[in-house]
């Protein structure tokens, strides 16, 4: 058991720093939640793409660097301590990606993640639906058969960056007689400029309009966007939700830089005493998310899964991002209240982390039945 | 970059459990804390034939050590059993006998007895509070004193602890060993080593008493089913598993580095993590876990005072954000 990096990790990590301090804009972008900011984030990708930064962990064939994941956890640190942008392109990148490695064609692969590394085509998730939140499986927007292809109608929403994004994946029901819900769905890519789509931004929380509500009547899908078998979107859609709770969306790096930029608020604000066990709680929460990576990513190179136990990570980051907020904004005082201030906009985002992704409560089932082994009961 | 047990660690974590579980550890504590300390010292000379003790030692002393990796995964053990007596004191004891200056004799006579199991020592450091450990069924007793350590002469009556198989004692004169900027480093040391043992076994404590809630419950029926189908129920202990699941990586984190703040990190996580799940430990099980008859009561006792013991949150959080700032101690070495 050791914590140590090779030499050629060393050496990685000084290389993405040093590109990182060279590159990383002095002041930072608007916010990626606007039209603006995102067209200043996809222009951010495009930089990163260009010295084979922005998917250090795809093959080089298709932008990257191919290395392992330890070396995408270094970047990940470097990326975050650096205070570089945040990701515009994370949905492809940390969802739809995983799952196209896995379950799509060489055919898709070639033409689809490119263009997603670059930052050309950004990805939105559309799985959620007014009435299948956390009980996704009961979703019921369809895909008929067409010639050639899909005919997709029905209404998905709270789709994060849908407002500004160029394509979206999610699932449709295109057999509405199979005996269980989570029976007959297919997992599909459409563009969301397409004829039929309607996209209409919801503003959210924090009254930016970065969610969207899209209403599809008759969108033709060709074939070659279906992802696997027809049919078999579920068990495709789950080894996403893996991602989405685990390591890819919230690595250490950010939680670690979050912490430090709160310990240094901590300092410039008078370093209060009566504050400090909080500021405490969150570095040492910043280095259990650091080590616990650690340790699953070890189990990840000695090639085994990791299943539920995504469900640990999943808790523990959101409740975590929120109690750091809490933190900072009472530092701040008086500012906490400026909406547009830095903290005040992780805060809000903080708020939505229990709830996307799998609600915390779904996630606690998960552990206390999956982990835990206790008897499966009513919701 | 490794961040796992290797299987051999691993294989003396599960050699500990299934020779701990076979011993009938309860009936041993309970006699401990009656005042027999015959049975516990039995335990404990079973527990020196897997190397536990000769882990803290030097080789230089007849050990095994220091082995800081197999001492976390041992200590685990022993909070998961409620292994009674010193087991954290002796362990320090011998981490600050092994460092006292030449001469003074006492490395040369207490470290091959104590990894051998022939020897419990008690420690008591004034930072860390006046009482010594067990002190009446101990061989030895250290005391710290400012930069002074002395061997105890006897000790005051019993003081009884909110856990009575933790039997405290304020120790009284005897004659210094050492004194000096050598030995309150080797103090300095043994206290950070007490501190981390004491985590690895609020860990061990914390994850019996989830086990046995997570048996309890779903056996216990209410309403017509178990009550381990309740949501309310279900999230309590997920909560708790989440709790010690993050402590255990710091945990190991600290036995590579044993860097005085990752062991601060450590202690405060691990005891926090363990106090929660007593805490969803006893309401779980209701009035049942409030009666000192189940042996849940052997754990559920011990999980706020080893909290607090060799450091308490509050100690630990003061170390990790000194009055004068800086960042957090573990990010230089993160960024290599």
């Amino acid at each position: 058991m050791n914590l140590d990096f090779t030499p050629e990790e060393d050496a990685f990590r000084a290389e993405a720093r040093a590109w990182l301090a060279a590159h990383v804009p002095a002041e930072p972008l608007p916010s990626l939640e606007t039209e603006e900011g995102f067209a200043a984030h996809r222009a951010w990708e495009a930089e990163l793409h260009a010295d084979r930064w922005a998917v250090v962990s795809w093959p080089e064939e298709f932008g990257g660097r191919g290395v392992d994941i330890f070396k995408w956890l270094v970047f990940e640190e470097e990326y975050y301590a650096a205070g570089a942008p945040g990701r515009v392109t994370q949905n492809g990148i940390n969802l739809l990606a995983p799952t196209l490695f896995d379950h799509a064609t060489d055919e898709q692969r070639a033409r689809v993640l490119p263009s997603m590394a670059s930052g050309e085509v950004v990805w939105a998730q559309a799985w959620s639906e007014p009435e299948s939140g956390s009980d996704l499986a009961s979703l019921r927007s369809r895909a008929v058969r067409t010639d050639g292809g899909w005919l997709l109608s029905g209404q998905k929403t709270w789709s994060s960056r849908a407002a500004f994004a160029d394509k979206a994946f999610g699932i449709f029901r295109t057999d509405p007689d199979a005996p269980k819900p989570h029976q007959g769905l297919t997992y599909l890519m459409f563009d969301l400029k397409a004829p039929g789509v309607t996209v209409r931004p919801i503003g959210r929380l924090d009254g930016k309009p970065a969610f969207a509500e899209l209403f599809l009547d008759d969108v033709f899908v060709p074939d070659e966007d279906v992802i696997g078998e027809p049919g078999n979107g579920w068990r495709i859609a789950m080894s996403t939700t893996g991602n989405e709770r685990g390591l890819t969306l919230r690595s250490p790096g950010r939680f670690l830089a979050a912490a430090d930029r709160l310990a240094a608020l901590w300092r410039e604000r008078g370093a209060d005493p009566a504050v400090r066990d909080r500021v405490a709680d969150a570095l040492v929460g910043a280095r259990a998310y650091q080590l616990f990576t650690y340790a699953n990513a070890s189990r990840f190179a000695a090639g085994e899964q990791i299943g539920a136990e995504s469900s640990l990570n999943k808790v523990f980051w959101s409740e975590y991002d929120i109690a750091l907020h809490e933190t900072a904004l009472d530092l701040l005082g008086a500012d906490a209240e400026l909406a547009d201030g830095e903290w005040a906009e992780g805060y809000v985002f903080s708020l939505a982390g229990p709830i996307y992704a799998g609600t915390n409560e779904i996630q606690r089932d998960i552990i206390a039945e999956r982990l835990l082994g206790l008897p499966k009961g009513r919701r | 970059m490794r961040f796992l047990l290797d299987t051999e660690q691993a294989e003396f974590g599960r050699t500990l459990d299934r020779m701990l579980g076979a011993a009938g550890t309860p009936a041993a504590v309970r006699a401990w804390a009656a005042g027999d300390s015959g049975p516990g010292r039995a335990l404990w000379a079973r527990l020196a034939e897997t190397g536990v003790f000769a882990l803290a030692v030097p080789e230089e002393h007849e050990g095994l050590g220091p082995l800081p990796v197999e001492l976390a995964v041992a200590y685990v053990e022993l909070g998961r059993h409620a292994v009674p007596g010193p087991v954290v004191e002796t362990a320090a004891a011998a981490a600050l006998l092994a460092e006292l200056p030449e001469g003074t004799g006492a490395a040369k006579e207490w470290l091959p007895r104590i990894a051998s199991g022939d020897a419990l020592v008690s420690l008591a450091s004034g930072a860390a509070g006046p009482y010594a450990l067990d002190a009446d069924a101990a061989d030895a007793v250290l005391v710290a004193d400012g930069d002074a350590i002395r061997l105890a002469a006897g000790h005051g009556p019993l003081r009884e602890s909110a856990d009575p198989a933790r039997r405290l004692f304020v120790p009284e004169g005897g004659e210094v060993l050492a004194r000096g900027p050598q030995a309150a480093a080797a103090l300095a040391r043994a206290t950070d080593l007490a501190a981390f043992l004491t985590a690895a076994q609020s860990l061990g404590v914390g994850l019996e008493l989830l086990r046995r809630t997570v048996e309890y419950v779903g056996q216990r029926r209410q309403f017509g089913v178990a009550i381990g189908t309740f949501q309310a129920v279900k999230h309590r202990l997920a909560d708790a598993l989440v709790g010690l699941e993050f402590a255990r990586p710091l945990l190991f984190g600290a036995a590579l580095t044993l860097d005085g703040e990752e062991i601060a990190a450590a202690k405060l996580a691990a005891g926090e993590a363990a106090y929660r799940a007593a805490r969803a430990a006893l309401q779980l099980h209701g009035a049942v876990g409030y009666t000192e008859e189940l042996d849940l009561s052997l754990w559920l006792r011990k999980a706020l005072p080893l909290r607090d013991a060799w450091g308490t949150p509050a100690q630990c959080r003061a170390r990790l954000v000194p009055a004068a700032g800086g960042p957090a101690p573990w990010r230089e070495s993160s960024a290599g």
